[in-house]
């Protein structure tokens, strides 16, 4: 039995308040797009996600580092088969109108989540939990039989499947947040309407005015009101980069989520410090196609591959400094240390190209011969100089590679129907863990676009994911990691950052490999 | 007057439902569909999405259900948000559309009406020629260009004003991008206007004015401007619709609510709700625009009147 104390988050909560000393005040943040909503279950993406993680809060709630720590529940056990978890919940915590939140609440979410009539974007996320997908296909039409179990008010039950290290990681996730049942089944789906939602998170939303901004302001209801620094937020929406950091000059914006990279030289010299690019769980990579020629054959995949100079990706083409990726999990990913490599990982370019070539030789390919490749990826600035740069690096090999570019639907279609020679992708982490990244490769999951399949490595991961140690786990998975790598089942190409800029004004702002920045840890200095 | 404009508003219907119709089927044939992105769904998810929104069912009885509802006034969900309907979102940002658009007319219709004067009047001399060649900049240079550089010069460099967003809607805030679309139309007008006036200017009811002894200021306000106006007018009627159903650019530099990002957005997400919502949003305001120039021009022109 394992027991999570209150020590942890009353160490958090005095960290985070010596670091804010500052008096009260909003901030105002540059969040890309509109929401999609501010229902949590209804949600999928990083603007909502910034939103909706300031308003609700789950079980379990990130700190300013994106570690776990207690949210609704001050505390949980885990069963020796670690298939179920028993939550105990906080002592006091109300809704923004008063209303205690209950176990009930959180019952109501999750099978809400699951309900095929509600088609929740991300409800397979929470697969984990017992029959939480056959609710979801439709083969079993009673909710209650979801492995999530209100014992009383305070004590909450949730049964998996099989034991899941993730799951509680997985928790943080805004698909575990709560909502307000008695207020969804009064109002239906206006519960979500400005002046009608009620939230259970440090912050409420006041304001939306679609295509500008959502204005959040405290909710005192919250059980660490007290503690905020902050008094509340503006989401403002603004898609074009260049706008967006000329606000954040004229102190229009506090926080800037993204920037256009071609201006981080500028930046570096003309406000010091105040830029944050940090390792962020997304991976970069090329689709190759494993079941048509020419790519069929592994000797093309890997001199392709071997080919492509990683090294000069992030620095010179992007000029963000993306680190080179030759693994397919990046480093820093939780429950995993170092992930496995490819073999020729720390050879000099030089060797690698004559080897590329000796590859491509022995498949067939030559002067004679010469290999003619379509790559695609989607229309954007970045991925055209990438694509460029890496046709260009082919070229060397005899290849010619003919680039087509598609808006992003398109592009993504053609991919999934395995349109497809090598084709741009990219992966950002649900949750932190190896298996969102290893199971983008295993036979038969949509997002396998090159349609790689390998029995081994599938049942390692199958393997990996039944098992409760973490330590065997992680070796299961490195396994089935250095088989997917050695066939050059896709083309890892840099590991993503992320990339804010933050006011001196603001403190407590922590880079994480989630990219994930609360603003109740925040505060601001006028 | 008011049945022929009833006719007229009448005759668009047969248009409008061919639009609609041609629209939803092409929309259907562009290639990805509104769940495909970065992340595929699994087909469990998508099949409960499908169902949602009716898109399992065959296309023709999709095409139904839509005419359907479009006659009862509802123009169905929008696919990129889950909390406003098509129509919700159009009435959410036609107020801050619609403030920015007529100011950006009247902006252009005064800049451009008096430029073109001047430059008539002043015909191949100085005024003429600075105020064409600053009037050209407006013309010339794409508004993605221009409003970079305004926010740039007035916003940081200047402070005067902000850089972007609605604040609380006061003068402050409009003017920048009041600016950046009034400009390219205030051009058009003062050359449309200035070839106008010239022409007027040389007619035979002038030359009485003028022999009559009327001052050169009377001249022109009384007898030059109303006829001058006419080619100006019937360019006005686009210039409007153009100009109150929003622009992409503006609203996304500005980081403004509004109409005008709708249309490329829903096209580029296959919202096809939304798409569908806006083509017939526009096409009934462009009918309404146009009757309004043919009234201008009624009023303007006895000939047209008595006809």
């Amino acid at each position: 039995m394992y027991h999570f104390s209150k020590k942890f988050l009353a160490t958090a909560m005095f960290g985070a308040l010596l670091a804010c000393s500052a008096h009260a005040a909003t901030i105002n943040i540059h969040n890309g797009g509109d929401p999609q909503s501010l229902d949590p279950q209804k949600l999928s993406g990083d603007w909502e996600n910034r939103i909706a993680g300031d308003i609700f809060e789950g079980l379990v709630t990130e700190d300013a580092k994106v570690n776990p720590i207690p949210g609704q529940a001050e505390s949980w056990t885990i069963s020796d088969d670690g298939l179920v978890y028993t939550f105990k919940l906080r002592d006091g915590i109300k809704w923004s109108d008063g209303q205690p939140v209950t176990a009930g609440d959180f019952v109501f979410a999750f099978q809400r989540l699951m309900d095929p009539k509600a088609a929740a974007d991300y409800a397979y996320l929470q697969y984990t939990i017992k029959n939480a997908e056959k609710i979801n296909k439709g083969e079993i039409a009673d909710a209650s039989q979801l492995g999530v179990k209100a014992i009383d008010d305070k004590t909450l039950e949730i049964t998996l499947e099989n034991p899941t290290p993730y799951f509680i990681n997985s928790l943080m996730h805004y698909t575990a947040y709560p909502v307000p049942k008695h207020l969804v089944e009064a109002k239906g789906a206006d519960w979500v309407k400005i002046g009608t939602i009620v939230t259970n998170g440090p912050y409420k939303p006041v304001e939306w005015v679609p295509g500008s901004h959502v204005t959040t302001a405290k909710n005192d209801q919250y059980y660490g009101a007290a503690n905020l620094k902050i008094d509340g937020a503006k989401f403002f929406v603004l898609e074009d980069q260049e706008a967006a950091l000329k606000r954040y000059r004229a102190g229009e914006f506090d926080i800037l989520t993204d920037f256009p990279t071609d201006q981080y030289e500028w930046m570096k010299k003309n406000l010091p410090g105040q830029a944050h690019v940090a390792p962020f769980s997304g991976l970069y990579y090329y689709v190759i196609n494993s079941q048509t020629e020419p790519t069929k054959d592994k000797r093309v995949r890997q001199a392709l591959s071997m080919a492509i100079n990683r090294e000069v990706i992030g620095p010179q083409i992007l000029g963000t400094g993306e680190l080179p990726a030759y693994s397919w999990v990046p480093p820093g990913t939780a429950n995993y240390d170092e992930p496995s490599y490819v073999s020729w990982k720390d050879e000099p370019y030089k060797q690698k190209v004559e080897e590329a070539k000796k590859l491509l030789t022995e498949a067939g390919f030559g002067p004679s011969k010469p290999l003619t490749l379509q790559l695609k990826y989607n229309t954007n600035d970045n991925h055209k100089r990438i694509a460029v740069a890496i046709a260009a690096m082919w070229k060397p090999l005899g290849v010619n590679v003919e680039l087509v570019n598609a808006e992003t639907k398109v592009h993504y279609d053609q991919l999934q129907r395995g349109d497809v020679q090598v084709g741009r992708a990219g992966w950002l982490a649900d949750y932190n863990d190896p298996d969102n990244f290893l199971n983008l490769l295993v036979t038969g999951v949509p997002m396998n676009y090159g349609r790689w399949s390998n029995a081994e490595y599938d049942k390692l991961i199958k393997d990996g994911n039944l098992e409760k140690d973490l330590k065997k786990r992680a070796e299961l998975f490195k396994q089935a990691e250095k088989i997917a790598l050695d066939d050059s089942a896709a083309l890892p190409i840099y590991y993503y950052v992320s990339k804010n800029v933050v006011s001196p004004k603001i403190s407590g702002f922590e880079d994480n490999v989630q990219d994930i920045h609360r603003t109740r840890w925040l505060s601001i200095k006028e | 007057m008011l049945s022929y404009a009833f006719r007229r508003l009448l005759s668009t219907i047969p248009v409008l439902w061919i639009a609609v119709t041609a629209c939803f089927f092409v929309l259907r044939l562009a290639p990805g569909g509104p769940f495909d992105g970065e992340r595929s769904l699994p087909p469990a998810i998508l099949q409960n999405l499908a169902a949602h929104y009716n898109l399992d069912k065959p296309l023709i009885q999709q095409y139904l259900y839509y005419v359907g509802d479009l006659l009862r006034g509802d123009l169905g969900p929008s696919f990129s948000s889950e909390d406003f309907n098509v129509a919700q979102q159009i009435m959410i940002g036609l107020p801050y559309t619609f403030t920015l658009g007529m100011t950006a007319f009247a902006l252009a219709i005064i800049i451009g009406v008096a430029v073109g004067c001047l430059g008539a009047l002043y015909q191949n001399k100085m005024p003429d020629y600075v105020l064409g060649a600053m009037i050209l900049v407006g013309v010339v240079f794409p508004n993605f260009l221009i409003a970079p550089i305004l926010q740039l010069v007035f916003g940081i460099q200047l402070a005067w004003l902000p850089v972007g967003g609605w604040g609380d809607g006061s003068l402050k805030y409009l003017v920048l991008p009041v600016v950046v679309m009034a400009l390219p139309h205030a051009g058009r007008i003062s050359r449309i206007t200035r070839g106008s006036m010239i022409e007027v200017m040389n007619q035979n009811f002038i030359r009485t004015a003028k022999a009559k002894g009327i001052g050169p200021r009377l001249t022109v306000m009384r007898h030059a401007l109303k006829p001058a106006m006419m080619p100006v007018v019937s360019y006005l009627g686009p210039a409007a619709s153009y100009l109150l159903t929003g622009s992409l650019v503006v609203e996304s530099i500005f980081g403004l609510p509004g109409i005008g990002r709708y249309f490329i957005n829903a096209a580029l997400n296959r919202d096809y709700g939304m798409v569908l919502g806006t083509v017939i949003f526009y096409m009934v305001l462009i009918v309404f625009l146009n009757l309004i120039v043919d009234i201008a021009y009624a009023w303007l022109d006895p000939k047209v009147r008595n006809r």
